[in-house]
């Protein structure tokens, strides 16, 4: 009797999970999997293109600086935005989590996050038209100060950095605001009444305890940009050259897919070590 | 009350951080009605870009597809996904950690790393850019989120109901129509909302694998700006991010987001 319905409900299992982990499978995992074998080829071995097995694409990486500065100036980029998007949204979720109450909380909240799941092309597209010269930026800020003022961000780092900053911003408001409603009032009413001021209550009570969604905040930022090319590229012009913007030329311009496979495994390879030193916070900002 | 000055500081940062998020959006959004082509000021009220667009075909016929890809993604994605989230929900077995784990790596991946590995893999068995390969690439993409929205709303059904409903002689495919589903009724569709924002947003995945001449909306947008701008990417832009925005207050409507309801 238990194995027949043992086998009913492994039949019941199987035909309710394989569709959808089928799909995962051949659009995420074997693709992963056919990029690994591409990295080691010498060419596409589409048509009658001679090819051969080799580690040249990867020996690229490590023989000329080019690549390894472009994946160290992607890094850079990637600490900056996650350094600058915690500073501003950290005070912001509080603010949201414990100054205000009730319904205009949750209003608020929603106002918050809710650009952050509209399209982020269109919204990079936004910052373009604010920076420029003579856009909008300039004009407002000549309209508003007494003395002429020459603003133009556009193709140049702080523009990328803007834009980034506002892609992902929302992440960590949102995961640090979680993370901070979770903390009793009581615990910090109880710090202050033992006479501890507002900067150690902060230190030692508020932080400690919202640590791991501020981490999952930064990671969930950190990984995304370091993997940016489409926002260098758009508000960075001629500076915006990334180690994503070099993996896209390979695919997209100058058709060295192997080479291009070899650097995505390397981009791979740096997220995987982030998320794997990670992975015990973000497992606490989970539960 | 020595934190009233505190709080106030808070609110303004507050304000300032919201003017900072949608001062971009309303100014893209204004001057998508202003006349002059250089985005010149005085504003000059014209609908003349909504105009334009209405006869740009390219445009639209890239509009067309991205609504009917996001609508193919919603439904693949929020069927194959609630199946997999009641499966998950509802038996123990070997393996099933795993099956969890492997739902974070198409969130946690760069979606550059994710494209250019669909675009390798589908040239190699032999597809090939286009739409089918974009749609394959959505619903992979979309899947997680569906699981992970169904499952959380899941989290708070009592399983008892379904024993109950079963000991009353109920067959299985009863008790899931007229309990369960009926339950988590409001997690699937927060879990559709999103697989469409994920697949009507979805930009550098359909960037790898569409064919040039036949791309979504979000891709002909983007070899445009690098064109050099116009108005018109203004006006489509605004009817996006309007489209996208009223989705997402859906979603968060029904997946009872941020607060209790």
């Amino acid at each position: 009797m238990s194995t027949v319905l043992a086998r009913q409900n492994r039949l019941k299992i199987v035909s309710l999970l394989s569709p959808a982990y089928i799909w995962l499978t051949v659009a995420i995992f074997l693709p992963l999997s056919a990029m690994l074998y591409f990295s080691f080829l010498s060419d596409v071995p589409f048509g009658d293109a001679e090819w051969h097995y080799t580690s040249e694409n990867y020996q690229a990486f490590f023989q000329t600086s080019t690549y390894a500065t472009l994946l160290w100036k992607s890094i850079k980029l990637g600490l900056t935005v996650t350094v600058i998007s915690v500073l501003v949204g950290f005070p912001c979720a509080y603010v949201l989590a414990k100054a205000i109450k009730g319904k205009s909380r949750e209003a608020l909240f929603l106002l918050v996050i809710l650009p952050f799941w509209s399209n982020s092309l269109v919204r990079i597209f936004c910052w373009a038209i604010v920076l420029r010269g003579n856009g909008v930026l300039e004009l407002g800020l000549n309209a508003i100060l007494p003395f002429e003022v020459d603003v133009n961000l556009m193709f140049s780092t702080p523009a990328i950095v803007i834009g980034l900053v506002h892609s992902y911003l929302p992440y960590v408001i949102l995961t640090s605001y979680l993370a901070l409603q979770a903390i009793d009032d009581n615990l910090i009413d109880a710090a202050r009444s033992m006479g501890a001021n507002k900067l150690t209550i902060l230190w030692r009570v508020i932080l400690p305890l919202s640590l791991p969604g501020l981490l999952a905040g930064a990671v969930l930022i950190f990984v995304p940009v370091v993997g940016s090319f489409m926002e260098p590229r758009i508000l960075g012009g001629r500076v915006g050259t990334y180690f994503g913007t070099v993996i896209e030329d390979q695919f997209v311009a100058v058709f060295n897919w192997p080479l291009g496979a070899a650097l995505s495994f390397i981009l791979l390879a740096v997220v995987l070590v982030i998320l794997a030193t990670a992975s015990p916070a973000l497992r606490r900002a989970q539960t | 009350m020595k934190n009233t000055y505190l709080v106030w500081a808070g609110k303004v940062w507050l304000g300032l951080i919201l003017f900072f998020l949608y001062a971009p959006i309303i100014v893209m959004a204004f001057m998508s009605f202003n006349a002059s082509q250089y985005y010149q000021l005085p504003f000059d009220f014209s609908l003349k870009w909504y105009e334009k667009l209405g006869q740009n075909t390219e445009i639209l016929n890239a509009a067309t597809r991205s609504i009917l890809i996001a609508l193919a993604t919603t439904v693949i994605a929020t069927i194959l996904g609630t199946a997999a989230s009641l499966a998950l929900f509802r038996f123990e077995f070997r393996g099933k950690r795993f099956l969890q784990v492997m739902l974070f790596p198409p969130i946690a991946i760069p979606w550059l790393i994710t494209g250019t590995a669909m675009l390798i893999f589908f040239y190699g068995v032999g597809l090939g850019r286009g739409t089918p390969s974009v749609l394959i690439g959505h619903v992979a993409l979309a899947l997680p989120y569906v699981i992970v929205v169904v499952s959380a709303r899941l989290a708070t059904f009592d399983p008892t109901l379904e024993e109950a409903a079963r000991s009353m002689g109920a067959d299985s495919w009863t008790v899931t129509r007229r309990v369960t589903l009926p339950w988590i009724a409001s997690g699937i569709i927060a879990g559709a909302l999103f697989a469409f924002a994920v697949s009507f947003d979805q930009f550098v995945v359909s960037y790898f694998l569409s064919e040039p001449g036949d791309s979504t909306l979000p891709v002909l947008i983007y070899t445009s700006i690098r064109k050099g701008f116009t108005p018109e990417i203004n006006a489509i832009s605004t009817i996006i991010i309007v489209i996208s925005m009223a989705v997402m207050l859906f979603a968060a409507r029904f997946s009872n987001f941020g607060g209790e309801r």
